[in-house]
């Protein structure tokens, strides 16, 4: 299968059909979108006061400022009505990405370890770093090596990863990416972490905004593989 | 209101003085203007003429792309985040009010001297902010503009903010209406923020009146955008309120579309209950829309309202009248013909040429190696990215070329590319006005030409201070007259703009700032090989001895000289040249502030490696000083690898521009020479002198 000029190989290739979880506010969730049918998925929008529809394999909890962040970032969104659904098929060990604000609002939900705080004096802070792959488990990133280095944005004002106990996640393996560099004081440099199962995995920084030639200065492969490689 | 009162017969109520007012004001009336911003050529093939709230462009392939651009100025003087923030708003209302997406956010901002002026700082910390919180928000990336600093801004700021919109041609809301139609207020409700905040822009500010700065809510309007993009084909008309609130919304919807209103005030969703009709009629709360419907369009909008949990309130009805009737408490408060109210009666200011600070005179020798730091430590050449890190820049993953060096490039759902870049040059426009502002319209062409994209529309920004100063406003009919031959000798249209005028701070008008933004497109997405040691280093043009109103005087603190001046086919040549070189995956970059020692510096920061530059190879009759820092219009700087040298100059012989081989990259110095000096600047101070000041002089003064 053949995608533009990228060339994928067929033990991967299998239609997922991903459910994009659209809260107020929310306005990464047409870029990854267009991110999934880039890479041979099959999307769709589901409205945060709706139910998930039974067809619907995996899901993304996109970026943005679900309620305008009011309060702390996604803490209204973890209460919406479809979080209980969410939960539903996190037990089912189902595929579950949160970026950025989903990362937050999985966070909040209690779906994952950590909490995200302000990033401090800088404040909103959008640039592009490397995260490094330290966990090849999950259903995001099983094509990428452990130590992989993705070339990624990062945009967020409450950032910050912190948990009091890294080891423990580091012991139970749900340390999914850490930062190259320390850019924003999160605990031992995480970038992203899984629960216990490793099906449900958030990260802070945007694979979707780096999984293209066009857009991603440096290298979109990596980026990209993480969509790419999505199974259900 | 003697012309009011004459054409009504008799004395007009306060709700009808209100709505005059508001729509008279020179800022929503452009009655000081009108007449000579027509004169801009605006026609072209790709242009779509409409009355719409934004400029709008055929990209091909069924798709559009809308622009518009305009200011905030006084609002952000006085409170520069919520200032700033709605201006952000406005503009960002202007696109989705033709039905388009907002794809993109420029803003231009200037102020005070910020290295001795904590005022100013803290007007360029809280404007930045304020742009940041409403775009971020939005989700709509900031992918550029430009920043300049000047005594003359001094307690004022000017924030300029820019947007465009991308959608399919056949989804614009061509704005139409029938008797019969219900006329809906949607979005944030309507409060006593923002009471006569037109008015207060179009005159000197002598208040610290904070209650005319409206308050942001970009979650309400990301809100309001989604009602919209969803029920767009629904919707008969479109209207954003921004300046003059209801009043203008309401005149200028009926006056357009050549019909009646009938307005209930009592039906308006408001903040307070106590507000009187003339208050709520010129309010100029934020995120609100107006919207023309049928009774299907209506149930839609409705829909949508509920479901984004967005307030609504019928307003009102079409007629077949020619008047616009608004009720209040089943009183008829005002009854104003259309045409009277929305059409304020052109003024004619007289003019005298201005006396600018051109002189014959050169000032005398500098210390070289010293203005070239100072230039890397002032605010207008520091690196800007303190300022861009704060905002989105990658959202909506259309950003192909991010903001810093020349054009940004966005990328398009029809596999083009979008070129934009935003440019002002006050102190030029200062020295001369006419060759001033088409230096600021060569300057943004120049770096859209740098990406490889060609210019196909202009959207300009006029802001003067007050028209009844004669002075000021011949520089404002010379810029207009500027941006007229230009268009017309390079064919590209304006299709938008906004004049302000007015502004003003207690040491007088402000100098004439026009700021111009230019569209290019381009079929490829170009990607030049960065320069490296080895790089051979060219320059198209010639360089003047023009070294007026240059960052170098501002340095030495020196007024006199002659500012650039543009040589209208020397511009087209020259810019074509450099097209095809971009277009050949050339490194270009062109010579603006600071001329081209500044060039060469940004070349060499931002690619880490130093050069070696002859200056006799640039000009052998002017002095070093000037041909370093004088900033003569129509120059380019090329980075070539030495293989393909011998292609890039038999490419350039065919152009018929002036160039030659001035240099090239390598070493850890930047080094300038005459063949009896040298000038050294080392890189790795360079750099950290450059890359650290901006943030030092916002975060402590």
């Amino acid at each position: 299968m053949t995608l533009g000029k990228y060339i994928i190989p067929t033990e991967i290739i299998k239609l997922v059909r991903v459910g994009i979880v659209v809260f107020p506010g929310s306005n990464c969730d047409r870029d990854v979108y267009h991110t999934l049918q880039y890479t041979g998925h099959d999307p769709t929008y589901i409205w945060h006061e709706d139910h998930i529809p039974k067809y619907v394999d995996s899901i993304i909890l996109p970026g943005g400022f679900s309620f305008a962040d009011r309060l702390r970032a996604g803490v209204i969104a973890s209460h919406s009505p479809i979080i209980s659904d969410i939960q539903e098929m996190a037990k089912e060990h189902k595929p579950i990405l949160g970026i950025c604000n989903g990362f937050q609002i999985l966070a909040e939900a209690g779906l994952l370890p950590g909490v995200l705080l302000p990033n401090g004096k800088q404040g909103f802070m959008c640039k592009w770093t490397n995260i490094i792959t330290h966990q090849n488990k999950t259903p995001f990133t099983r094509t990428l090596d452990r130590g992989t280095r993705i070339p990624i944005p990062v945009a967020n004002g409450e950032g910050r990863y912190y948990v009091d106990d890294p080891k423990k996640l580091e012991r139970n393996g749900q340390i999914v990416f850490k930062y190259e560099y320390n850019i924003n004081g999160s605990t031992d440099n995480i970038a992203g972490v899984c629960n216990e199962d490793g099906n449900v995995v958030g990260l802070m920084p945007h694979p979707e905004r780096g999984a293209e030639p066009d857009i991603n200065p440096y290298d979109h492969r990596p980026a990209m593989a993480i969509f790419e490689g999505m199974v259900a | 209101m003697q012309h009011v009162r004459e054409s009504l017969g008799r004395d007009p109520t306060d709700t009808e003085e209100a709505i005059i007012s508001a729509e008279w004001s020179e800022h929503c009336s452009y009655k000081s203007s009108k007449m000579y911003i027509r004169t801009i050529p605006n026609k072209a093939p790709h242009v779509i003429s409409e009355d719409m709230d934004s400029g709008v462009i055929d990209v091909g392939d069924g798709y559009v792309v809308t622009a518009h651009i305009e200011s905030h100025n006084h609002p952000s003087a006085l409170d520069p985040f919520g200032g700033a923030a709605t201006g952000v708003g406005g503009i960002l209302r202007d696109i989705v009010s033709a039905g388009t997406r907002p794809i993109a956010i420029l803003d231009g901002l200037h102020f005070g001297d910020i290295s001795t002026d904590t005022h100013a700082a803290w007007l360029l910390g809280g404007a930045v902010r304020g742009i940041s919180h409403y775009g971020n928000c939005m989700g709509i990336p900031n992918i550029g503009g430009e920043i300049g600093f000047d005594e003359c801004y001094t307690k004022y700021a000017l924030v300029d903010v820019a947007a465009i919109g991308f959608g399919k041609r056949d989804r614009l809301i061509h704005n139409r209406a029938d008797p019969g139609d219900h006329v809906v207020l949607l979005g944030g409700p309507t409060g006593y923020d923002g009471v006569g905040g037109s008015q207060f822009a179009s005159a000197q500010m002598d208040t610290q009146d904070r209650s005319a700065v409206q308050i942001p809510d970009p979650f309400m309007e990301k809100m309001v955008m989604e009602v919209i993009l969803q029920v767009r084909p629904h919707l008969k008309a479109l209207k954003d309120l921004g300046g003059g609130g209801l009043a203008c919304a309401l005149s200028e919807t009926a006056d357009s579309l050549q019909v009646g209103i009938t307005a209930h005030l009592n039906n308006v969703h408001t903040r307070n209950s106590d507000m009187t009709p003339a208050e709520i009629v010129i309010s100029e709360s934020q995120e609100r829309m107006l919207a023309v419907v049928d009774d299907s369009g209506l149930s839609f909008l409705t829909q949508a309202c509920s479901k984004f949990h967005v307030p609504i309130s019928v307003i009102g009805s079409i007629d077949d009248t020619d008047t616009l009737r608004v009720y209040h408490n089943n009183d008829v408060v005002a009854q104003l013909p259309v045409r009277l109210a929305a059409h304020a009666p052109p003024i004619m200011w007289p003019d005298r040429p201005a006396i600018t600070p051109e002189s014959p005179f050169t000032p005398p020798c500098t210390d070289i190696v010293q203005v070239l730091y100072k230039m890397l430590q002032m605010p207008d050449c520091a690196d800007k990215r303190y300022i861009y890190s704060q905002y989105d820049q990658e959202v909506g993953i259309r950003t192909v070329r991010r903001p810093g060096l020349d054009a940004s490039v966005l990328r398009l759902d029809n596999g083009r590319y979008l070129a934009v870049s935003l440019s002002s040059n006050p102190r030029h426009c200062w020295y001369n006005p006419y060759h001033g502002t088409m230096g600021c319209f060569e300057e943004s062409c120049r770096n859209v030409a740098c990406v490889g994209a060609t210019p196909v529309a202009m959207l300009d920004h006029l802001q003067f201070g007050s028209p009844e100063d004669p002075e000021t406003f011949w520089s404002f009919k010379e810029s207009v007259r500027a941006l007229s031959d230009y268009a017309t000798h390079t064919g590209i249209p304006c299709i938008g703009g906004k004049v302000s005028l007015y502004n003003e701070t207690d040491s007088g008008p402000i100098k004439p700032s026009p700021a111009i933004m230019i569209l290019g497109l381009s079929d490829v997405n170009h990607r030049p090989s960065q320069p490296a040691p080895g790089h051979k280093i060219i320059l198209i043009g010639q360089t003047q001895n023009e070294c007026g109103g240059s960052i170098y005087h501002d340095i030495i603190q020196y007024t006199g000289g002659h500012c650039p001046r543009l040589n209208l086919d020397a511009s087209l040549r020259n810019m074509e040249a450099a097209r095809r070189l971009a277009t050949n995956d050339m490194y270009i970059h062109d010579a603006s502030r600071g001329g081209l020692g500044m060039a060469i510096m940004r070349m060499c920061l931002e690619s880490e490696t130093g050069c070696n530059i002859d200056l006799r190879s640039i000009s052998d009759v002017i002095p070093a000083r000037v041909a370093l820092f004088s900033e003569s219009h129509s120059r380019y700087l090329v980075s070539t690898p030495p293989d393909r040298l011998d292609d890039t100059l038999a490419m350039l012989q065919n152009t018929d521009a002036p160039y030659s081989v001035v240099g090239s990259f390598g070493g850890d110095t930047i080094t300038f020479s005459d063949g009896k000096h040298q000038y050294d600047v080392d890189i790795e101070k360079a750099g950290k002198i450059w890359s650290e000041s901006l943030e030092r002089m916002i975060l402590h003064g």
